[in-house]
C-alpha cells in the first residue's frame, strides 16, 4: 500500500456530450504517480465533467482510461473506487452525525462477532491519521469539526480505501490560509508516498505552489500541459482564455442615462465585504468573477432574498429598504436566477402559470383569476420572445433550456421592470437561443432598463457589457469600461 | 393534453409535423369554457381512474345490496362522510402547500367543546362564532410554528394534536357538555327538505374550496408554494403569510366539523374525533393529492372521503364484521396510491 509503483492514471481521447453540448471533446490527460497535477480552466471548460468521468459517475461516450497502463472500465463510482480512484468533492460527503473513525472506515467497519470492534476501529483510524500527520480524535462527531478538518477526514477515508489516485475539486475554496498550508503539507506527504494527486483550483497562486504539472482545459479540450518550471501566470491565463471572440455577441451601442441602481458599501454576514457599484438606465453592466466570488450573493442581497447586514441600496436616487423579494418586485426589480430549474420555474406548472406568477394581481377581476387573460399574456410574450412551445398549457419541464430561460425572462418582462438582474442568463442555453437572449437584453437596455448581468462566461461578459465590474472574495476588485476591458485584465482582477 | 397540440394549430401557418410551431394568441380562442372547466376539475384533482374506481365500487354495492342505491341510504352515506370530508378539504389546502395537519381531530374536539359551553352561556351566535374563531386561531398557531419557528409541519401539528386534546379535557373536566338548543343541534340533525344540513355544509365547503383553489390568486399561490417555495418567494409572493392562512383554514374547517358533530349528538364529547386525522389524510391521499405538495385538489378529496364513507356503509349493509373496517380502509389507501407511486423512480423518502 505504501509503495504503489508507477501508479498513474491516463485518460485518452475522452469524449462526453450531454444532449447537443460537447462537454469533453477528446481529452487526453495524464497524472503520474508521485506528482501533483493541477487541472485549470474557466468555468465550463470541462473540469468537473472530467472528474465525473474519472469517478465513474458519468461514464465517457468514447475514449479509455488506463490505470498503471491497464485499460479500466469505470462505469460506476463503485468501480472507480475499486480501481483505487478517490475524488474529494467541493461539497464534502462526510456523515456529520457519525464519528471520525466510523466515517473513515464506513465501507468496511471492523467487526467482532455481530458487534462493531470499536477498539480496532479507533486504533486503525488513529494510525491512519498519524501517518498523514493529522491530529483529530477518532471519537469526535464529524459534524463538530471545522470544514478543513472534515476535508481531512474525507482524505483519510480515501486512504483507508487505499486510493492511488486522489482528485481534489477546489479543496481550498473554503479554507483559511493556515488550513491551506496544512492541507498542502498533507498533499505533499501523499505525493511522496507515491500517489497521483489531481488538484483542481481557480487560485493560480496555489496551483503554482503545489503542482508539478499544470494542464489547461478549455472548451472541453486540453490546450496544453506545462511543467511548473516552464509555467508563468501570464502563459496559463492566456491558455485558459485563448479563444477568439467572434461575432456571436450582437452588442448594440447604448447611451446610459442617470444612475438607476446604486449599491453602497453592502456587507452580508456570509460573504460580501463592502460592495459598491452603480448601474445606469439603459446600461448593461457585466458582473464577472469566479464561482464563489459573491456575485450571486450580491444579486440576492439586492433583491431582498438574503438579508443585508450593512450598506444601502439606492434606486433612482432614493434610498430604499428591500426586506424581501416582494419589496424588490414592488420596486420594479426582476431577478433571473442562475438555476432556472430550482429557483426560476415551477417545472410542473403550465407555462402560462409560470409566466403570470410575479404579476398575478393583474389577471384577477373581482378576486377571480381570468385564465384567458393569463394565457393571452403568455402567448403575447411567447411570440415576442420566440418561445418555442406547443401550448401555453404545457408544463415548463417540457421545454429546452433556452426556451425555459425565455419563459423566466418573459415573466419578469410582464412586469416591465426598471432593473433586471440576470444571473448566468445563457448557462445551458444553445447558441441560437443565446443570441436571441442577447437581443432581448439589447432591446431592454435601449428601452431604458438597467441590466446587471452576472456571467462566468468571459467572452459573454466582454461581448455584451457596457461596463464590467469584477468581484473576488466578496469585494469589487476591478471595474472596466467596455473599450478598456480585456480577457487578461478581467481574469487578473478575478483572481487578484 | 396531447390533443391540444393538434387542435390549436393556426391553419394559416404551415407547420411541419414534429416541428414545434410558434405560440400565438389564436390558440386561446379554441379552448372552450366547458371543456376547460371539466379538465380543471378532473386533471388537476385526480386521475380519471379514481372516479372510475368510485363508480365501480358503487355499482358493485348496488348489485350486492338492494338498499345501497336508495336516496335514503345515499344521503346517509353523505351524512356519515360529511365531517371527514369537510376536515379533508381543509387538509387538502395544507397538503397542497407541502405541509400536513395532524391536529384536526383535537382542534375539532376543543372547538366543539368551546361552542357547546359558550352556546349554553351566551347563545348560539356567540357560541358558534367563538368556536370557529378558536379553530382558526389554533390553525394560525400551527402555521406560525411552521413558518416563523420553522418547525416541520408534522411535528408542529403533532404537538398541537396533544395540546388541543389536553385543553379539551381541562375545559370540559373530561365529561361531555350537553347542548339542547335547537338552533345549535340543527347543524348536526337538521335537514333542508330531505337533505341533511351537514351534507349541505359539505357541498358548500367543497364548492368554495374548489373556487378558491382554482379561481383565485390565493389558490394559485398554494399550488405554487407546494411545488416550489423558492420560486414562489422570488416571484415576490409573501409565502409565510399564505402558509399561515392555509393552516388557519384547516383549523377553521375542523371547528366547523366540531359544530356538526356536537350538533348531531346534542353534546360536545371531549373524546370526539379521536384518530380522525387518519381518515382525513386518507381521504386526501386517496383523492390523489400528492404529499409532496403542488398536485391535487378538493374534487379528488371529495371522492376520497366518499369512498371511505361508501366502504364503511357497504360493510354495514353486507353485515361484515365491523372489526374489518379499519383493515379494509388501510388496504384501500394502499391500492389507491399504487398507480402513482409505481411511477416514481425512487423511494418515498
Amino acid at each position: 500500500m505504501s509503495d504503489p509503483p508507477g501508479a498513474a492514471v491516463e485518460l485518452r481521447d475522452i469524449r462526453k456530450s450531454f444532449g447537443g453540448t460537447h462537454a469533453l471533446r477528446g481529452v487526453t490527460f495524464v497524472a503520474r504517480a508521485g506528482e501533483v497535477t493541477a487541472l485549470v480552466g474557466e468555468n465550463g471548460a470541462g473540469k468537473s465533467t472530467l472528474l465525473r468521468v474519472l469517478s465513474g459517475v458519468t461514464p465517457a461516450d468514447a475514449g479509455n482510461i488506463r490505470l498503471d497502463g491497464q485499460v479500466r472500465e469505470l462505469r460506476s463510482p463503485k468501480e472507480a473506487q475499486a480501481a483505487g480512484i478517490a475524488i474529494i468533492h467541493q461539497e464534502l460527503s462526510v456523515l456529520p452525525y457519525l464519528s471520525v473513525a466510523e466515517n473513515v472506515y464506513l465501507s468496511r467497519l471492523p467487526l467482532r462477532g455481530m458487534f462493531l470492534d470499536w477498539r480496532r476501529l479507533t486504533a486503525d483510524c488513529r494510525a491512519l491519521l498519524d501517518r498523514v500527520g493529522v491530529r483529530i480524535d477518532p471519537h469526535v462527531r464529524v459534524g463538530h469539526l471545522s470544514l478543513a478538518r472534515q476535508q481531512l477526514v474525507e482524505i483519510a477515508r480515501a486512504l483507508a480505501l487505499d486510493a492511488h489516485v486522489l482528485a481534489m475539486d477546489e479543496p481550498t475554496a473554503s479554507l483559511s490560509d493556515d488550513e491551506v498550508r496544512n492541507l498542502f503539507r498533507v498533499i505533499r506527504q501523499l505525493r511522496d508516498e507515491g500517489r497521483a494527486i489531481i488538484f483542481i483550483s481557480h487560485r493560480l497562486d496555489e496551483v503554482f505552489e503545489i503542482a508539478d504539472h499544470i494542464t489547461v482545459l478549455r472548451d472541453g479540450q486540453v490546450v496544453g500541459t506545462l511543467s511548473r518550471a516552464a509555467a508563468t501566470v501570464e502563459r496559463v491565463v492566456s491558455m485558459m482564455v485563448g479563444r477568439p471572440i467572434d461575432q456571436q455577441f450582437p452588442k448594440q451601442p447604448t447611451r446610459p442615462g442617470a444612475p438607476l441602481l446604486e449599491v453602497r458599501d453592502v456587507w452580508t454576514r456570509e460573504l460580501l465585504r463592502g460592495v459598491s457599484l452603480v448601474v445606469h438606465r439603459g446600461e448593461i453592466v457585466g458582473l464577472a468573477g469566479l464561482v464563489g466570488a459573491g456575485r450571486t450573493e450580491l444579486a440576492r442581497a439586492i433583491f431582498g432574498a438574503d438579508p443585508i447586514e450593512r450598506g444601502a441600496i439606492v434606486l433612482d436616487g432614493q434610498h430604499v429598504t428591500i426586506r424581501n423579494p416582494g419589496d424588490a418586485v414592488q420596486f420594479g426589480i426582476g431577478f433571473l436566477t442562475e438555476d432556472r430549474k430550482k429557483s426560476g420555474l415551477i417545472l410542473n406548472f403550465a407555462l402560462f402559470r409560470n409566466h403570470t406568477l410575479p404579476s398575478l394581481s393583474k389577471f384577477a377581476r373581482a378576486g377571480q383569476l381570468i385564465e384567458r387573460l393569463e394565457v393571452e399574456a403568455f402567448a403575447r410574450w411567447a411570440a415576442d420572445l420566440r418561445i418555442r412551445a406547443r401550448s401555453p398549457y404545457q408544463p415548463a419541464h417540457d421545454l429546452s433550456g433556452g426556451n425555459q430561460q425565455k419563459v423566466v425572462l418573459g415573466k419578469w418582462l410582464e412586469r416591465n421592470p426598471r432593473l433586471l438582474i440576470l444571473d448566468e442568463p445563457t448557462r445551458g442555453v444553445d447558441v441560437g437561443a443565446k443570441v436571441e437572449i442577447y437581443e432581448i437584453m439589447n432591446r431592454l437596455a435601449a428601452a431604458g432598463a438597467a441590466i446587471l448581468m452576472i456571467s462566468s462566461d468571459l467572452p459573454e461578459v466582454l461581448g455584451m457589457s457596457d461596463r464590467i465590474v469584477v468581484m473576488h472574495e466578496g469585494r469589487v476588485t476591478g471595474e472596466f469600461q467596455r473599450a478598456e476591458a480585456t480577457r487578461e485584465s478581467v481574469i487578473k482582477a478575478a483572481i487578484a | 393534453m396531447s390533443e391540444r397540440a393538434t387542435d390549436k394549430v393556426d391553419p394559416n401557418v404551415a407547420t411541419e409535423p414534429g416541428q414545434p410551431e410558434r405560440v400565438g394568441p389564436e390558440i386561446i380562442v379554441e379552448a372552450t369554457m366547458p371543456r376547460r372547466l371539466l379538465r380543471s376539475v378532473l386533471s388537476r384533482s385526480l386521475e380519471y381512474g379514481l372516479l372510475i374506481g368510485f363508480i365501480l365500487l358503487c355499482a358493485l354495492l348496488t348489485l350486492v345490496s338492494p338498499v345501497f342505491l336508495t336516496p335514503i341510504n345515499l344521503l346517509n352515506v353523505a351524512l356519515q362522510g360529511s365531517v371527514v370530508a369537510i376536515l379533508a378539504f381543509g387538509q387538502t389546502f395544507v397538503i397542497l402547500s407541502a405541509g400536513i395537519d395532524l391536529s384536526v381531530g383535537s382542534v375539532l374536539a376543543l372547538a366543539g367543546a368551546v361552542m357547546a359551553m359558550q352556546t349554553n352561556q351566551h347563545g348560539v351566535v356567540v357560541g358558534v362564532l367563538v368556536g370557529l374563531l378558536v379553530g382558526a386561531l389554533l390553525g394560525t398557531i400551527n402555521g406560525l410554528f411552521v413558518t416563523r419557528a420553522r418547525v416541520a409541519p408534522f411535528i408542529a401539528t403533532l404537538g398541537m394534536l396533544a395540546i388541543a386534546r389536553g385543553l379539551t379535557y381541562v375545559y370540559t373536566q373530561g365529561s361531555p357538555i350537553r347542548v339542547d338548543q335547537p338552533a345549535f343541534t340543527v347543524f348536526g340533525q337538521g335537514t333542508l327538505g330531505t337533505v341533511p344540513v351537514p351534507v349541505i355544509l359539505m357541498v358548500t365547503v367543497f364548492l368554495v374550496s374548489l373556487a378558491v383553489l382554482t379561481q383565485t390568486r390565493f389558490g394559485r399561490y398554494v399550488f405554487a408554494i407546494g411545488s416550489n417555495p423558492e420560486v414562489t418567494r422570488l416571484a415576490g409572493v409573501p409565502i409565510d403569510r399564505y402558509v399561515v392562512a392555509v393552516y388557519a383554514i384547516s383549523g377553521l374547517l375542523a371547528a366547523l366539523g366540531g359544530l356538526i358533530l356536537s350538533g348531531r349528538l346534542s353534546a360536545a364529547d371531549p373524546n370526539a374525533a379521536t384518530g380522525y386525522e387518519l381518515d382525513v389524510i386518507a381521504a386526501v391521499v386517496i383523492g390523489g393529492t400528492s404529499l409532496f405538495g403542488g398536485r391535487g385538489g378538493v374534487f379528488g378529496t371529495l371522492i376520497g372521503a366518499l369512498i371511505i364513507a361508501v366502504v364503511s356503509n357497504g360493510m354495514v349493509l353486507l353485515n361484515v364484521n365491523p372489526f374489518w373496517t379499519q383493515a379494509v380502509k388501510g388496504a384501500i389507501i394502499l391500492i389507491a396510491v399504487l398507480p402513482d407511486s409505481l411511477r416514481r423512480k425512487t423511494w418515498y423518502a
